[in-house]
């Protein structure tokens, strides 16, 4: 017990209440208990072999078009049905998994590389450098996702020209990361904040540590759950962008084979052919379900006060 | 209060030249000819390329070319596209639609949004909490135009409920299955931002003093719970409601209605860049007075900003 | 347990009948009062069978380390606790002589504030942030009497006055963060007062306050108790600020109350050695240059509370009958009572 110097009792927590080890460690042991957890990292399991080796859900070729077949419905062959140039559906849809996840996951990265290199460099040098940094920031998010994505896709791409499909799918990312980074970038920002006023981090900033040791050793540690569990949300949400701007016909085109190729494919056919949308959207939405419900499950294990 | 206010309006001034500029050098600036196609199969007339040069600042270095047409918009005057039809009057028709569509999906977001959260953010862990948890998980993985097609087929092609397509003239009525569409997505964060603001609020101490000082549980929660465990839910509102103006280009495309989407859609289809930098500068600053409203708002909901 | 509790001399009632009336009335009695938290680690028993109780003028303090439950007793008295993780599983908490804890809800909320009020530590987070500080009294004057607003308002200046605080018909248009701690706390009292309660309770008022402002803090809650001849309940865990006001002390040792005695009495002589380590371990002038004596080892831990008394494991007495046998909570006469097998030995000793 502490020696009270003062007229007073030992304010210290009594035992027993109190949890052991690190905060990592406390998340996974939670999390493995979770439905929710469970559940989220199947599916992404799946989908992710689905992307890998597309070869081991269907032996058919994604592009083989039999106009006999055309606007087939579901049956015991095509579970999926056809399209309207009698191509098999649920090939095409376990063979778009690639492309879909690739820009998902991709843009993620970079839209989380962006923005945490930014948010923690403004959060730790502070001062004129952290307001021209959020205004810098404010610019980006000032532009409307959609409009801006659609300004700057028609731009390097003029409607009519036929760009080959790596440089679509770079231009994809690059624009969805572009106008995204500032949201990575405020939460590293303020989790930078809070980190930097730690004790032991304002000790080591006292010592004269260098900021590069600050930055790596003390800060990242303390700000990585946030973006994490923003960077898993993310890859979902960019799947769903990734099918929003097909839909509008600048995102990803055939014959690339994504879920937002297949739902542009059937966007003039929807009240005629509702399969053709149907399946692929089925297909975002999961995925994008698994990936929301994982970044979830992830910040309430990560968060003490929900326990 | 006056100060607060001032030093975030003068904040927004550089992101507003920052973001209409970025704009701007994307649409002009791009080396692209503005001109191709614009005449038909035959290449412009050297002529009417110079004139268009000349009434459209071209030759002038691209910041130039951006001061002159800000001063011009300043005077209320957006131009006018390469065939001389003038960008006001084409944006003054479609800009009410859209307005429209934005305000309904902001006012379904707030009601629906709000009484779900305050209902499970009461409650404990139960059916009708996991139900609107699972509810608005769902909701937020739904691409918009999925929401839309399938509410558009359902209640419009099959059960004749609503008119699959909105007419011209874009009534309340008429929008409100396309607005709760535009909404829906930002309806489930504010449901889950409510949840979560009013269950770290039930315990909080100044809950529990009104509860110690016994006051009425309809005063508690509706006074001293929800007055506090709104102001963050109301950011979210405001931010989006510009926000939703830009983001209703997939919804107006799904319903077919004549809102501002449309017209963005032609404007960079037929390279009429005054159009589009006309409409895009004037979102940008509905997005801007938007979040100028939500700091006042918060301001006059929340004295310690007030008086910092 | 509800029979042991001791029931001696409030010291404040001149005539025999009068004392004889508020000895078979006390305007609040908690008797055997037990309540567990159940937590995912298992169920934590907080109160096992707190009985206290407070008249007419009275002034108690509850003393005890944080977890020793004195707080819990306060908000289960208030109806406060949170459910869950917080249940109340026994006994009996009466007003006047009416068991609140078998009350409805409607009569629960008309005894907060008006016969019961309480007033809490951390007066910056226990008032609401969004609210004027005149708001937050006249609500209660308006909701629960159905005063007017300018009557209110008038009430409220009053009550702010009363609490000392300068400017009052200016400063009740301001915010809690626009007062210092003191006047916050001072607010918070003005609150408590608004609808004339019997009984106070003040949860760890001083404790988030500078030393000199903790003083002027404890003065002015004694002499509005003296005032309002109100029944005053001063739980803390730091003895040196209640000795001068408190007419009575209670010691809570593990969700039990170990010793019961009034301040000179207890000073003399404690009758549990918890006390008597507490005692120890307060710096005295006279032995001013030796070391301070500590109280070794932690309090127990509420989800595995040891057998016998629960003090056994950390006491210089402890024989083997502490190790197995619960003491009981005995009157040692003179108004004081004491949960030690030795309690008479100490005594004596003393």
């Amino acid at each position: 017990m502490t020696e009270p110097s003062e007229l007073q009792l030992s304010e210290a927590p009594p035992g027993g209440l109190t949890r052991q080890g690190s905060l990592w460690g406390d998340a996974w042991r939670e999390l493995r208990r979770k439905p929710r957890f469970v559940i989220s990292a199947a599916i992404i399991l799946v989908v992710l072999l689905m992307a890998v080796v597309p070869s081991l859900f269907t032996s058919v070729d994604p592009n083989f078009a039999d106009l006999d077949h055309s606007r087939a419905l579901p049956s015991g062959d095509a579970w999926f049905g056809y399209d309207l140039q009698g191509r098999n559906l649920f090939a095409r849809t376990v063979y778009g998994t690639r492309a879909s996840l690739i820009v998902g996951v991709t843009s993620a990265l970079l839209t989380v590389l962006i923005g945490s290199v930014i948010g923690i460099v403004a959060g730790y040098y502070g001062k004129w450098l952290d307001s021209l940094l959020s205004r810098f920031g404010d610019i980006f998010a000032g532009m409307p996702f959609v409009l801006g994505a659609i300004v700057i896709l028609t731009t390097l791409n003029a409607p009519t020209s036929n760009p080959s499909q790596t440089r679509i799918i770079v231009q994809v990312v690059l624009s969805i990361a572009v106008l995204s980074w500032p949201v990575a970038m405020r939460i590293m920002r303020s989790a930078t904040l809070v980190a930097k006023q730690l004790d032991y981090v304002k000790a080591a900033r006292g010592l004269g540590a260098s900021p590069f040791r600050i930055i790596f050793r003390h800060l990242l540690p303390n700000t990585l759950a946030p973006v994490m569990v923003y960077a898993t949300i993310a890859v979902g949400a960019f799947i769903g962008a990734e099918a929003t701007l097909a839909f509008l016909g600048i995102g990803l085109r055939p014959p690339v084979v994504s879920w937002g190729v297949m739902i542009s494919d059937s966007s003039n056919y929807v009240r005629t052919v509702p399969h053709m949308l149907l399946f692929p959207a089925a297909f975002v939405t999961i995925t994008v379900l698994a990936f929301v419900m994982l970044g979830d499950a992830v910040r309430d294990a990560l968060d003490p006060k929900s326990r | 209060m006056g100060r607060y206010i001032l030093r975030r309006f003068l904040q927004l001034i550089p992101v507003f030249f920052g973001t209409t500029f970025i704009i701007y050098t994307l649409v002009w600036a791009i080396p692209t000819d503005p001109f191709a196609g614009k005449c038909g199969q035959r290449p412009c007339p050297a002529s009417y390329i110079e004139v268009m040069r000349a009434k459209f600042n071209l030759g002038d270095p691209l910041i130039v070319q951006y001061f002159k047409y800000l001063g011009r918009l300043l005077t209320g005057d957006f131009g006018e596209t390469f065939a001389g039809l003038s960008v006001g009057k084409l944006i003054s028709t479609a800009y009410p639609v859209t307005v429209r569509l934005a305000l309904i999906a902001v006012l379904i977001e707030a009601v629906i949004g709000i009484g779900a959260g305050v209902l499970t953010g009461l409650r404990n862990k139960g059916f009708l909490d996991n139900l609107v948890l699972v509810s608005t998980l769902f909701l937020i993985s739904l691409p918009v135009f999925v929401t839309g097609f399938v509410l558009q087929i359902v209640l419009g092609v099959q059960w004749h409920l609503i008119s699959p397509t909105v007419s011209r003239a874009a009534t309340f009525g008429e929008l409100i299955v396309p607005g709760f569409v535009l909404g829906s997505l930002s309806m489930a964060y504010v449901a889950r931002l409510t949840r979560t603001s009013i269950a770290e609020n039930r315990h909080a101490d100044f809950v529990r003093t009104a509860i110690a000082k016994g006051q009425p549980t309809k005063r508690v929660v509706g006074i001293h719970l929800l007055r506090n465990s709104v102001i963050p839910v109301l950011t979210l509102l405001g931010t989006d409601l510009g926000a939703l103006m830009g983001g209703a280009i997939v919804t107006e495309g799904v319903f077919n209605i004549n809102g501002i989407g449309g017209q963005i859609f032609r404007g960079i289809q037929d390279k009429e860049g005054v159009l589009v930098t006309g409409i895009v500068t004037l979102l940008v600053l509905v997005y801007l007075l938007a979040s100028l409203l939500v700091d006042l708002l918060y301001a006059v909901l929340d004295p310690r900003i007030r008086y910092d | 347990m509800s029979e042991s509790v001791y029931d001696g001399a409030t010291g404040t009632f001149v005539s025999p009948q009068a004392r004889e009336a508020a000895e078979a009335e006390p305007l609040l009695e908690i008797a055997d009062l037990r309540v567990e938290f159940r937590t995912r680690d298992g169920v934590a028993n907080v109160l096992n069978g707190v009985s206290y109780r407070v008249s007419v003028g009275e002034t108690l303090a509850v003393l005890g380390e944080s977890g020793s439950g004195k707080s819990v007793t306060a908000q289960a008295v208030m109806g406060i606790l949170d459910t869950p993780p917080a249940f109340v599983t026994g006994g009996e908490v009466r007003f006047h002589g009416e068991n609140l804890l078998a009350a409805d809800a409607d009569r629960r909320m008309a005894v907060r504030g008006d016969g019961i009020a309480m007033i809490f530590q951390d007066a910056l987070s226990a008032l609401n942030p969004v609210f004027t500080v005149g708001f937050q009294i006249e609500e209660q004057l308006r909701v629960r009497r159905g005063m007017t607003r300018a009557d209110a308002r008038k009430r409220a200046v009053e009550l702010l006055d009363l609490v000392r605080i300068p400017g009052a018909a200016r400063r009740i248009r301001e915010y809690p963060h626009q007062f210092s701690g003191g006047m916050r706390q001072r607010a918070m009292i003005a609150m408590s007062l608004a609808l004339d309660p019997e009984v106070l309770i003040a949860d760890e008022p001083t404790t988030a306050l500078d030393v000199t402002v903790q003083a002027q803090i404890m003065d002015l809650l004694a002499e509005i108790q003296r005032e309002r001849d109100m029944g005053l309940i001063l739980i803390t865990h730091d003895l040196g600020v209640v000795a001068d006001v408190a007419d009575r002390i209670a010691v809570m040792y593990a969700g039990r109350i170990v010793e019961e005695a009034d301040v000179y009495s207890l000073f003399r002589s404690p009758g549990h050695p918890y006390t008597a380590a507490l005692l120890e371990s307060l710096p005295r002038l006279d032995l001013k240059g030796q070391e301070l004596r500590t109280i070794k080892g932690l309090p127990p831990s509420l989800t595995d509370i040891p057998p016998g008394c629960p003090f056994h494991p950390r006491c210089a007495m402890a024989a083997d009958v502490c190790a197995t046998t619960v003491p009981e909570f005995r009157h040692l006469g003179d108004g004081r009572a004491s949960a030690c097998h030795f309690a008479g030995e100490m005594q004596s000793r003393g």
